[in-house]
């Protein structure tokens, strides 16, 4: 049997302007913008498009009247592009759009954003929030490993740096950052300071999948999904999130190593390992979470992360540069999904060669990521340049 | 510093349901209860109708001594509404019995948590519709 994606590749992306508020705009709005964005980064019309994933992109099939297709309610992320990719696989659609956007829905910020805050009863009148479920799990590792917060601060640090050089980030030019800077910034959730957190932010985002044979006659290089992978222990935000939750089946595997597992599988699907990885395209909802993910998926052993980072290996130059365009710390992050897909987006742009910033020279395999332990969830997906 | 104690804002409470409706009258009731599988032994919170070991259904409801030591913690100072003073310090407690529970650390200063402490269950009154009692953690010397 052939590999199952070798008939599919990405072969549009867009981002719309993101920023902190986008005036004028709703989600709908600014997903819609996304849409036409990647169908003409594609080189293809709307027409073309005879399948779609996502509630706004179904407003889309509406707006265009392009229907009859193939719709997905999928919406975040790694998942729903791999669902975009398996209906090409099958035969289910020729072209598929995967499209979101947020703007608008969270402007008062006394309270943390609302897809922060769980709303479970066993969690929500102890004052939980992101930050805080995620802190819970690095405080664990911190314990275990004696992992310092002079590492987290040095991820931190190079993600921001990464979106003060892009131009197309939310906090374009307002490094460059030191690890000191991270350090020295306020308390949020310790051992997560101000800066060692993802932002808050609007805008939209989409891509465009079609079948490889097609994808020769558009307009960008095509990209090609060689593996993926999602990992879930149940619903986020609504339990304790303690690092040794789960592992009945594969006691291996517990809730700290979320993302292992589908890692396994998508360099499996691949034929490749962690040293095969040019571009490490990791979602950065806290500093803490790029650690564990080296760690969870074999780029270095159990409790070295801390030390992995600190090793020359993340930073543009080296081996392994992370989260290129900035991230959730300071490229955006638009919401409750816009931010899951976008990820990918950027994998997508350094194996085309056409970041305006930190472009990897020579590219070949990306990997793309979203999720995190505090999240009970990781999904993995692996991009590269050559058909599988 | 300053020293750690209840939420008495109008914070988000609890809305019991059918699951765990035993759970939320055990507090009132000064109580702290789990879950614990009457196939395998195994204990079992949040409250569940499926054990967490053997996704047995044969559950019954155990008072718990109380009795736990912290396994993870943080220090919040940005709240997650206003209505929540800070700091507050959001901790994991590993039960006697084996079952982990989410809560709060109080009856100390802020910068006193460490994971291994020692802890024991206090119930404060913080009312509602269905006149919730919220257990929070206090250190304990034994
Ligand atoms: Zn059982």
């Amino acid at each position: 049997m052939g590999h199952p994606f070798r008939d599919v590749a990405i072969v549009g992306v867009f981002n719309t302007k993101q920023a902190r508020v986008l005036e004028g705009y709703d989600s709908q709005s600014i997903a819609l913008e996304a849409a036409l964005g990647a169908i003409a980064d594609a080189g293809l019309e709307p027409r073309d498009i005879d399948g779609v994933v996502g509630g706004i992109a179904s407003n889309f099939l509406y707006q265009s009247r392009i229907g009859p297709a193939w719709r997905s309610m999928s919406p975040l992320g790694i998942p729903a592009v791999i669902e975009g990719a398996m209906a090409i696989a099958c035969g289910l659609a020729n072209t598929v759009l995967i499209a979101t956007g947020e703007a608008g829905s969270y402007r008062q910020h006394a309270s943390t954003a609302p897809w922060t805050r769980p709303t479970n009863e066993f969690v929500a009148a102890y004052g939980m929030f992101t930050a805080a479920e995620f802190a819970l799990m690095a405080r664990r590792h911190m314990h275990m490993y004696g992992t310092t917060p002079e590492s987290m601060a040095h991820v931190a640090a190079t993600i921001r740096n990464n979106g003060h050089v892009n131009p197309q980030a939310v906090y374009s030019g307002r490094g460059p950052f030191t690890a000191d800077d991270v350090l020295n910034s306020r308390m949020v959730a310790d051992p997560f300071h101000l800066l060692d957190c993802a932002m808050t932010s609007e805008g939209g985002t989409a891509l465009v999948l079609t079948h490889a044979d097609r994808a020769g006659d558009l307009a960008k290089t095509p990209v090609h999904l060689l593996g993926g992978g999602t990992d879930h222990y149940g619903p986020s935000y609504q339990h304790p999130p303690v690092w040794d939750l789960g592992g009945v089946r594969r006691p291996d595997l517990v809730a700290g190593h979320v993302g292992r597992r589908a890692a396994e599988e998508a360099f499996a699907f691949a034929g490749l390992g962690p040293s095969d990885v040019d571009v490490c395209e990791f979602y950065d909802p806290f500093s803490f979470e790029l650690i564990r993910q080296f760690e969870a998926y074999g780029f270095c052993a159990e409790g070295e992360g801390g030390d992995y980072v600190m090793s020359g290996v993340i930073e543009p130059g080296g081996r392994h540069p992370i989260t290129t365009d900035g991230g959730t710390m300071s490229f955006s992050h638009g919401g409750a999904s816009v931010q899951l897909f976008q990820r990918v987006i950027r994998g997508v742009q350094q194996l085309r060669g056409e970041c305006i910033s930190s472009q990897v020279a020579n590219a070949e395999v990306a990997m793309c990521t979203g999720g995190g332990a505090g999240a009970l969830f990781t999904d993995v997906l692996l991009l590269g340049k050559e058909r599988p | 510093m300053s020293m750690l104690i209840p939420q008495a804002g109008d914070i988000p409470l609890p809305d019991p349901g059918p699951i765990s409706a035993p759970y939320w009258q055990g507090c009132r009731a000064g109580v702290l209860r789990f879950q614990r599988c009457l196939d395998c032994g195994a204990p079992t919170h949040t409250p569940a109708l499926l054990c967490a070991a053997c996704t047995s259904m044969n559950l019954e409801w155990v008072d718990s001594s109380g009795l736990g030591e912290i396994y993870s913690w943080t220090r919040v100072w940005r709240p997650v509404t206003p209505a929540f003073i800070t700091p507050y310090v959001p901790i994991i407690v590993t039960m006697e019995e084996g079952w982990s529970i989410l809560s709060n650390l109080v009856g100390c200063e802020d910068d006193s948590v460490a994971i291994g402490q020692l802890v024991e269950v206090e119930f404060h009154h913080s009312g509602g519709p269905d006149d919730i009692w919220l257990p929070y953690f206090h250190h304990r010397s034994s």
